[in-house]
């Protein structure tokens, strides 16, 4: 794999990843170690899915691949689940220029 | 020097199958040409599809380009177009094209006939008086430059990204090397992964036609006031681990590889044969995507899952790789690639160099899971309102 293996639970696909993605499912309390610490999961998280390494703040960018997969959009805390409930595209999204009056 | 055995064609590189294809000209005459494909099963495949008798003057247009470029593909040896009779697209044209790159053709009426049941009979005599004019081709050793390589992902997941499209895009990059055609497309699934495709264009030209294509297909989702987390990521996506459509996308572009951009075709355009990577502008559905790939000359796919995909194609050999190891296990009938290996430490390029065996052996003549179940979906790909309105120059 391109990447880091953290833990032998998370793999991290380039330096500047704000996240995670669990190779395995992964139980409640398992800790990814990140820069000289740990981040403990909160809650399960399923293989494939993503984990916060740092906190997040609504805004800030997600990065996975070294490149922007969209942005948080609540705080998110280290060892969070990262999904569609606390990041969102910033692409493809008619809804926000309708709601911002740029729609003809 | 990579070969693989394949059969000469007259006007082009060589075929990795030898059918005679049954092309419908519309809805109305897939029942018949499908019957006729189960008919004459050995070596006969049938092109069924939805398109109607009379469409809009460009979705016609694309219909036509979409069948007559299945009737040459260098898969198919001879052809037989079915057609109602009512079509505007006429069925003695297409056959002309399909002929003029040196195949034999004929073409069945329904209602010339007198009906369905005899045109299944008709049809089943002219399908099998094509078979023996072909019959006789034998494979020879050809150089794999004469490869176009189609790939296409559907049912992603996080491990898409990881495993099974990066070792699919090492595969394609060693075809490459050797002189022949990659080819991916779906471009909904370039979105947030653009500029580093753009990056990799040859010239500007490519670059702005690329960016043009990304945009407009973006910017449908702009037109209609909505966004695109209905559709991209999937829910099976999502489910999969797959958040935004840049995390998608970011994961599909992976399975091209990582040569130059050396164009961007339009949907079911010929593809260049010894031209690196190619890109083709096709929407996401993946059986119109396939489609639309081997409409351009692809004689092999490459499909990549995650959470599972057990679809083929009538007429190119369509080879299932997945990354998800528990995909592996449970669809294992349905899988040709086990890249699943990756997550538990197989390198990458490993993987990459088995694909591209597995491509030159089936290439030459080995059967895919797909094709060994007889798994043949088509469909051609429908413009849209707003699509056709951008053509006319309504917009």
């Amino acid at each position: 794999m391109k990447g880091t293996v953290l833990g032998d639970a998370g793999l991290h696909m380039a330096a500047a990843d704000n996240v995670v993605t669990a190779i395995e499912d992964l139980d409640a309390g398992t800790e990814i170690p990140y820069d000289g610490t740990a981040v403990e999961l909160d809650k399960a998280v399923p293989f494939g899915h993503k984990v916060a390494l740092v906190p997040l703040e609504p805004g800030d960018v997600i990065i996975k691949y070294g490149e922007t997969i969209g942005e948080a959009v609540e705080p998110i805390s280290p060892g969070e689940w990262v999904h569609t409930h606390n990041c969102e595209s910033r692409r493809g999204r008619g809804d926000r220029d309708v709601s911002d009056g740029e729609v003809a | 020097m990579a070969t693989f055995d394949g059969y000469p064609r007259p006007d082009g590189p060589a075929g990795v199958r030898n059918y005679v294809a049954v092309v419908p000209t519309s809805v109305a005459a897939s029942a018949v040409a499908e019957a006729i494909g189960e008919r004459v099963v050995e070596n006969v495949r049938s092109t069924p599809h939805q398109m109607g008798i009379d469409p809009p003057d460009e979705a016609r247009k694309q219909v036509e380009r979409t069948l007559s470029g299945v009737g040459t593909n260098p898969n198919v040896g001879a052809a037989l177009v079915v057609t109602l009779g009512t079509e505007t697209i006429d069925a003695d044209e297409l056959a002309d094209e399909i002929s003029g790159a040196g195949r034999d053709v004929e073409t069945l009426s329904i209602r010339n006939v007198g009906g369905t049941a005899a045109a299944i009979e008709a049809g089943v005599g002219l399908a099998r008086d094509l078979w023996d004019g072909i019959a006789g081709a034998r494979r020879e050793e050809r150089d794999a430059r004469e490869l176009v390589f189609g790939v296409e992902c559907g049912g992603s997941d996080a491990t898409s990204g990881i495993a099974a499209n990066p070792a699919v895009g090492a595969a394609c990059d060693r075809l490459v090397r050797d002189g022949g055609t990659a080819s991916f497309s779906e471009t909904p699934e370039f979105i947030g992964a653009e500029h580093l495709l753009a990056d990799r264009c040859v010239d500007d030209g490519i670059r702005e036609r690329l960016l043009d294509r990304v945009e407009r297909r973006e910017s449908t989702a702009q037109l209609m006031g909505v966004d695109l987390r209905g559709a991209q990521p999937s829910p099976g996506n999502q489910s999969g681990g797959l958040t935004t459509i840049e995390e998608k996308s970011l994961g599909a572009v992976s399975k091209g590889g990582t040569t130059p951009v050396r164009g961007i075709v339009d949907y079911a355009n010929p593809l260049p044969v010894g031209g690196g990577l190619v890109l083709m502008d096709t929407p996401g559905y993946d059986i119109e995507s396939v489609v639309g790939k081997v409409a351009g000359g692809a004689q092999v796919v490459a499909f990549t899952t995650g959470r599972g995909s057990t679809t083929g194609n009538p007429i190119a050999p369509v080879i299932k790789v997945t990354g998800n190891p528990k995909t592996a296990d449970r669809l294992a009938s349905n899988m040709d690639i086990n890249a699943g290996t990756i997550i538990s430490g197989e390198s990458i390029d490993a993987v990459g160099k088995r694909i591209y065996g597995t491509l030159l052996d089936v290439a030459s003549g080995e059967r895919t899971a797909a094709e060994r179940r007889r798994l043949e979906e088509f469909a051609v790909n429908e413009l849209q309102p707003n699509e056709l309105a951008e053509l006319r120059g309504d917009t």
